[in-house]
């Protein structure tokens, strides 16, 4: 009887401990290991007190400017899955087919002079050339590979996808060859500016404007006009919209243009700051903006921008701030494990993303 | 003569026929009812109608067209409208891009805001809420919203599917009572309903659906005396 009593709560502990799972335990070390990497990094980086407040400044301008670019990019991978719950893995390298043709006008206006002499009209043009063809292609894409399985619930649309995208860099590769071209790099671009006594490459406020500005016509574009209604409508519910009326096609057509023409711009913008463009320039802010687009909560616009930017700045501002503190000596060659170690955490602990709500009751 | 024709409808869903040759019409200013139990084909019968669902074999016809290979949205913008079942309003948009979402085909600005009006005197609550997220609305006002936003596109049939469902009675009545004003404004309603008994009361004619055929047909008030209608539906 003693025995017994005594060896009930002791029993009823055990039980508890049993609950907890390996993967708990994984999920758990995770955590800790992070928050480590986190708080010690930062506390031993500010000890050392390598950077100076002009390097912090510049580290997290160049991530707000490239997180400008991410937030384009990854407003057409949300606003597609959206519309069609799947993920245009050709994407990126629709990016890159618009920036590399806006690339060959940008260079021969630049040829030209006209790049220096009316630099906002050059501008204009090559956005806009970047545009048409990033929504051209993208059109093409759903048609291809997103349409015949609109009725079919399968893979076959992903798949068909990441053909495209092959598809896509290695017609680039067959007809420009695989050297690195550099964009053109006008006077006007390399100047820098000063902010708040802090100098600063004018490139940035350029892009980040340019982006900021992109976004605020999108936003509004979805908010305000019928067609931006209808596209909010079809991804809440296809059926419930085409019973009001709603030409789907026609919104998932809307979709795929707009985000065509976000890429494009953001194609540009990505190779005005690197200034260079090859076949496979579209892989890498395709998928950081892939990344971008999942930490604010696929499907989601504003998330896609917000995610855009925090991922932008993370990258940049992190390897310095976390990795040099705990004794790291190349950081920067760890940028994007940073960023994919985000996507993996956010897709654990936080799978609706920063803005995101729960996929249950979106669908409900 | 009738507005709406469902002639000899065959639906499959894979192997299960859905649709047993289910024919009925809808008639100028008419409240039809459909009524039976879960599974009998009514909701089948509703999409079969709005061209969601194709049938294999047999046709709808408005005002005496086939809509045979016509796309969902084409057969709103002839004036066939569905408030789907489980009212389906988009719950993240507003109540009023909701209503506007309803007027999508509709082009003059002047009479959409016309329509809005009248829906909105028609539901007065729903004014009050014009600038709410229509997902915090309540059941009630979530069907009402529904009702609104179909009669927005200026139907000149009206489908209903199961519109009293999960609401409180005197709400029930409410809903009941707006389709019988859409009726006296002109526009035909085909009804379908659980609630066989509030159905049949309004309802000029009724159709019983058993496994997916017509079982009986009549004036509403001939199948609420119809002693197998009541042992079977009227409890």
């Amino acid at each position: 009887m003693t025995a017994q009593a005594a060896s009930a709560p002791a029993g009823t502990r055990l039980k508890a401990l049993k609950r907890i799972t390996f993967v708990d335990v994984v999920l758990w070390a995770l955590r800790v290991i992070v928050v480590v990497v986190v708080v010690g990094g930062t506390i031993g980086t500010f000890v050392k007190g390598t950077y100076t407040t002009a390097q912090w400044v510049d580290f997290f301008m160049f991530g707000l400017t490239i997180g400008g670019v991410y937030a384009l990019i990854a407003l057409g991978y949300t606003m597609v899955y959206g519309i069609l719950r799947l993920i245009n893995f050709a994407h990126g390298d629709i990016t890159m087919a618009g920036a590399f043709s806006a690339y060959f006008l940008a260079s021969s206006l630049d040829r030209a002079g006209t790049l220096d002499a009316f630099p906002l009209l050059a501008m204009l043009a090559i956005m806009a050339l970047a545009m048409g063809v990033c929504a051209g292609i993208a059109l093409i894409v759903e048609h291809i590979c997103y349409r015949p399985f609109r009725h079919v619930k399968s893979l076959a649309p992903l798949i068909c996808a990441i053909g495209a995208s092959f598809f896509l860099q290695h017609a680039f590769r067959g007809m420009y060859g695989s050297t690195i071209r550099s964009y053109p790099d006008p006077e006007w671009m390399k100047g820098r500016l000063d902010l708040f006594g802090f100098e600063i490459p004018v490139v940035q406020p350029i892009v980040i404007l340019t982006a900021l500005g992109a976004m605020l016509f999108l936003y509004l574009i979805v908010q305000k006009t019928r067609m931006g209604t209808a596209m909010r409508a079809v991804s809440e519910d296809r059926d419930a919209a085409a019973l009001m009326g709603i030409d789907v096609n026609k919104v998932i057509i809307f979709t795929f243009i707009l985000g065509g023409c976000m890429a494009g711009i953001g194609g540009v913008l990505y190779c005005f700051v690197y200034k260079q463009i090859y076949y496979f320039t579209g892989f890498f802010p395709g998928i950081k903006a892939f990344c971008a687009a999942v930490l604010g909560g696929i499907g989601n616009i504003p998330g896609a921008m917000v995610g855009g930017f925090f991922l932008g700045v993370v990258e940049s501002v992190g390897p310095a701030l976390f990795l040099d503190g705990i004794g790291i000596t190349a950081p920067y060659q760890l940028r994007d494990l940073i960023a994919f170690t985000m996507l993996v955490m956010i897709l654990i602990f936080r799978p609706q993303g920063i803005l995101g709500e729960r996929l249950a009751s979106q669908r409900a | 003569m009738a507005v709406l024709e469902a002639d000899n409808l065959h639906v499959f869903y894979g192997n299960i026929h859905a649709l047993r040759g289910l024919s009925l019409e809808v008639g100028k200013d008419e409240i039809v009812t459909l009524i039976g139990a879960n599974g009998a084909g009514k909701t089948t019968t509703l999409n079969t109608i709005s061209s969601i669902l194709a049938p294999a074999e047999g046709e709808v016809r408005f005002e005496g067209d086939a809509l045979t290979d016509v796309p969902p949205h084409d057969v709103v913008g002839r004036g066939i409208v569905q408030v789907p079942e489980g009212r389906r309003i988009f719950g993240r948009l507003t109540v009023g891009e909701n209503l506007r979402m309803g007027a999508f085909l509709r082009t003059g600005k002047r009479e959409v805001r016309q329509s809005e009006e009248h829906v909105l005197t028609m539901f007065p609550v729903l004014r009050e809420r014009i600038r709410q997220v229509a997902g915090t609305l309540s059941g009630g006002e979530q069907q009402m919203l529904a009702m609104a936003r179909g009669l927005m596109s200026k139907p000149r049939v009206l489908l209903l599917d199961e519109p009293s469902m999960g609401l409180a009675p005197m709400l029930v009545e409410t809903i009941f009572e707006a389709v019988l004003a859409i009726r006296n404004e002109g526009v035909p309603v085909l009804l379908v309903e659980q609630n066989a008994f509030m159905a049949l009361q309004i309802a000029d004619r009724g159709y019983v659906v058993e496994t997916g055929e017509i079982v009986l047909e009549g004036p509403g008030r001939e199948l609420l005396e119809n002693d197998e209608v009541k042992r079977a539906y009227l409890g």
